[in-house]
C-alpha cells in the first residue's frame, strides 16, 4: 500500500465534509450512497487505479465507469482531491455552467470516462470497453465499474452480467454498493435482491464480499480481482449508507437528499443538520477530537 | 434520360433487392477500409444482413443474444475505447426498445456507433404489426447529435453505410426487408444531408424517403401525360435535413407533398413541415402512416391499404388539387 489505513481514513473522511460542503451548497442531490462509498473511491483513487489525473487521454490508463451517476458528489470530491481539478470547483456542483453537473457528463469534464444518471447501463458500457480493449492487446487497461444495489432491478444490468460473463472478460471489475437502500425503502422490501452472490455465480462471475469500510479488505478484494483468470469478478461491498454521521447512517430518507433542506423526524433540525454533520465526520463519530479542524 | 437514375426506371425488369442487401455489403467493404469497424447482432445475423461481415471478420463481430439495451450500451463502451460499432437488429427493438440508452451512452455522450433499424415499414409483410417499426423516424430524429439515413434503395444504402462509418459521430440507418426497385445506380451522387433532386417540375414537389421515392416517381411520370409537372426529391437524409434543397423547391412549386413508410408525425412529414413553416410557409400534404399500427399482408396490399403506393399517390394529389 502507497499510504496507510490511517492516511487513507483520514483522506476518505475529508473527501466526506466535502461531500457534505457541495451538498449543502448546491441545495439539492444525493447524501447517504456517496457518504457510503467514500472508502471504496479513496482506495480506488489513491491506491489501486492507473491514471493520470493529468493526463486524462492517457490511453493505458485503467477505465473507471460509474454506473450509477447519482453518487457523483464523491466521485467529483475524489477526482479532485487526487489531482483532477481545483478543490474550489466542487462549490459549483449542480450550479448553471459548471463542469460538476447534477448527474455526470463525460463532455463536459475530463476524467469522466461516460455520462450517467439513468441506471443500469453502467455494467454493459464498461463491459464493451473490457471487450474493446481486449481485442486490442493481452496487456490491458483495467475496466472498474461502481454499481448500486438498487440498479440490479432493471434488466439491463442482468444482460450486461450475461454478457460479461460468457465472454469471459477477466479485465473487469465490478463493485456493487450492497447499502441496501434505495429511494422507496429497503432494497429487499422494494424489490429483494439477495441471493445476491449466488446471482453474480450463476452467471459465471467470480464474486467477492467484503467489508466496504474496511481498507485492508477493500484493497486486497480491489487487487485480488486483476488476478482471476478467465471470469469476470464482482465484489460485494456491504456499505453503510450515510457512513460517518451517525443520525444518516442506514437511513433511506437520506438517499435523495441533501443536509439542511428539510427536517426529518429523529434528525437534528434543518438548520443544524450540516453542522452536525460535519462535527461527526470531523470526531470519527465523536470518537476522537478533531484532527483537522 | 435522367443520369441519377437507372436505365431501366419504369422497365418491368428493374433490378429488385432489399435495402438491407446493400447494407450488408456496404459494411464489409467498410470493415476492410476500417480496421476499427465491428459489428453486433442481437441474434438475427442473417435477416439484418451482417453475415457477411461475421463471415469476413469473425474477430470483430459480436453476437449478443437477445438483448438490444445491452447491446448498443455495450457499443457505447466499445466506442469509447476506439471501436467503430455498426448495432444491428429490428427497427422495432433497436432503437424501440432501447432509446434511452440511445439517448444517454450514445448520443449524450456523444460516441461514434451506427444503430441499423432493419425491417422497418410496413413492407416487413406478413410478420404484422409488432414488427413493422413506423415511429423509429421520430425516436431518432428527435435526439441531439443523431443523423438519421432512409436508403431508397440497396445501392444507396451501400453508399450510406460506407458514409456513415467514416463519420465520427452517432448515426441512425434505417433499412428494409422486402425486395423493391434499385433504382438508382453506382455513379448517382450520395452524400449525407444532400438531397437529390431526381425529377424536376414547377407544379408540386414531392419530398419522399426510402423504397417509397420509386413509388414517387412513377406517380409523377403517370400525372406529367395529364399536364401535371412534378418535382421529385429523394431527401435520404432526414436529419440534418437538406434546407436549401427543400426551400428551393417549394419556393418554385408551392405546394409539397412528403412521403414515408413511418408515421407522418414526427417523421419526414413532421421535419418538413417544421422546416417550410418556420422559413417559408407553404402546403404540405403528409403522406405516410397516419395515427396507426401496421398489420399482416404483401408489400403491394399494406402499401394499398395506406396509400403508399404510385395509385394511391395519383388519387391524393387529385383530391387535393380538385379542393383548390
Amino acid at each position: 500500500m502507497i499510504h496507510t489505513e490511517q492516511e487513507l481514513e483520514l483522506i476518505a473522511n475529508q473527501i466526506r465534509e466535502d461531500i457534505i460542503h457541495m451538498l449543502v451548497e448546491a441545495g439539492s442531490g444525493h447524501t447517504a450512497g456517496p457518504l457510503g462509498m467514500a472508502d471504496i473511491f479513496t482506495a480506488l483513487y489513491f491506491e489501486v487505479l492507473r491514471h493520470k489525473p493529468q493526463d486524462t487521454n492517457w490511453p493505458e490508463r485503467d477505465r473507471l465507469v460509474l454506473s450509477n451517476g447519482h453518487i457523483n458528489p464523491v466521485l467529483y470530491a475524489t477526482m479532485s482531491k487526487s489531482g483532477y481539478f481545483d478543490h474550489s470547483e466542487l462549490k459549483t456542483l449542480r450550479k448553471f455552467g459548471t463542469r460538476l453537473q447534477g448527474h455526470p457528463e463525460r463532455l463536459r469534464l475530463p476524467g469522466l470516462e461516460t455520462t450517467s444518471g439513468p441506471l443500469g447501463s453502467g455494467i454493459s458500457q464498461a463491459a464493451g470497453m473490457a471487450y474493446g480493449l481486449r481485442m486490442d492487446s493481452l496487456k490491458q487497461p483495467r475496466v472498474w465499474c461502481l454499481t448500486s444495489d438498487g440498479e440490479h432491478q432493471e434488466g439491463n444490468t442482468w444482460e450486461a452480467i450475461m454478457f460479461a460473463g460468457k465472454n469471459k472478460l477477466s479485465n473487469l471489475t465490478v463493485v456493487v454498493d450492497r447499502n441496501n437502500i434505495q429511494i422507496d425503502g429497503m432494497t429487499e422490501d422494494v424489490m429483494p435482491l439477495e441471493p445476491f452472490a449466488m446471482k453474480y455465480q450463476a452467471f459465471n462471475w467470480h464474486v467477492i464480499e467484503i467489508n466496504g469500510h474496511d481498507f485492508n479488505d477493500i484493497i486486497s478484494a480491489l487487487n485480488q480481482s486483476k488476478a482471476i483468470f478467465e471470469k469476470p469478478t464482482c465484489i460485494i461491498a456491504h456499505t453503510i449508507p450515510g457512513k460517518g454521521v451517525d443520525y444518516m447512517e442506514f437511513d433511506f430518507r437520506w438517499h435523495g437528499i441533501p443536509p439542511g433542506i428539510k427536517d426529518i423526524y429523529g434528525d437534528p433540525p434543518k438548520e443544524i443538520q450540516a453542522k452536525s454533520a460535519l462535527e461527526k465526520l470531523r470526531t470519527i463519530n465523536g470518537k476522537i477530537r478533531s484532527e483537522h479542524e | 434520360m435522367n443520369s441519377l437514375l437507372s436505365d431501366e426506371l419504369y422497365s418491368e425488369s428493374i433490378t429488385q433487392e432489399p435495402t438491407r442487401k446493400g447494407f450488408g455489403e456496404g459494411l464489409v467493404d467498410a470493415g476492410k477500409k476500417d480496421e476499427s469497424i465491428v459489428a453486433l447482432s442481437a441474434d438475427l445475423v442473417e435477416s439484418t444482413q451482417v453475415e457477411p461481415f461475421a463471415k469476413a471478420f469473425p474477430d470483430r463481430f459480436i453476437e449478443m443474444g437477445v438483448a438490444e439495451q445491452n447491446m448498443v450500451t455495450v457499443a457505447s463502451g466499445m466506442s469509447a475505447v476506439g471501436k467503430r460499432p455498426f448495432v444491428t437488429s429490428y427497427a422495432s427493438f433497436s432503437p424501440g426498445r432501447n432509446w434511452e440508452q440511445i439517448r444517454t451512452t450514445i448520443c449524450l455522450n456523444d460516441r461514434p456507433v451506427t444503430i441499423v433499424g432493419c425491417h422497418s415499414g410496413v413492407s416487413v409483410g406478413p410478420d404484422g404489426a409488432t414488427h413493422q417499426m413506423l415511429e423509429d423516424i421520430a425516436l431518432m430524429r428527435s435526439l441531439p447529435n443523431m443523423i438519421v439515413v432512409a436508403p431508397c434503395d440497396s445501392i444507396e444504402a451501400r453508399k450510406a453505410t460506407l458514409e456513415l462509418a467514416k463519420l465520427a459521430k452517432p448515426s441512425y440507418l434505417r433499412l428494409t426487408r422486402e425486395k423493391t426497385a434499385v433504382i438508382t445506380h453506382q455513379d448517382t451522387p450520395f452524400s449525407i444531408g444532400k438531397a437529390n433532386v431526381l425529377r424536376e417540375g414547377s407544379d408540386l414537389t414531392i419530398i419522399a424517403c426510402g423504397p417509397l421515392v420509386y413509388e414517387a416517381l412513377k406517380a409523377a411520370k403517370y400525372l406529367e401525360s395529364k399536364d401535371l409537372k412534378i418535382e421529385v426529391i429523394n431527401s435520404h437524409t432526414i436529419k440534418p435535413l437538406d434546407e436549401k434543397t427543400i426551400i428551393k423547391s417549394a419556393k418554385k412549386t408551392k405546394l409539397v407533398f412528403t412521403l414515408e413508410e413511418a408515421q407522418v408525425a414526427g417523421g419526414l412529414g413532421g421535419a418538413i413541415t417544421e422546416l417550410l413553416s418556420e422559413h417559408l410557409p407553404t402546403q404540405v400534404i403528409r403522406l405516410g402512416i397516419q395515427n396507426r399500427f401496421g398489420q399482416s399482408g404483401t408489400l403491394a396490399q399494406l402499401w394499398a391499404e395506406y396509400d403508399l403506393d404510385a395509385a394511391s399517390i395519383v388519387r391524393s394529389i387529385n383530391n387535393v388539387l380538385k379542393a383548390k
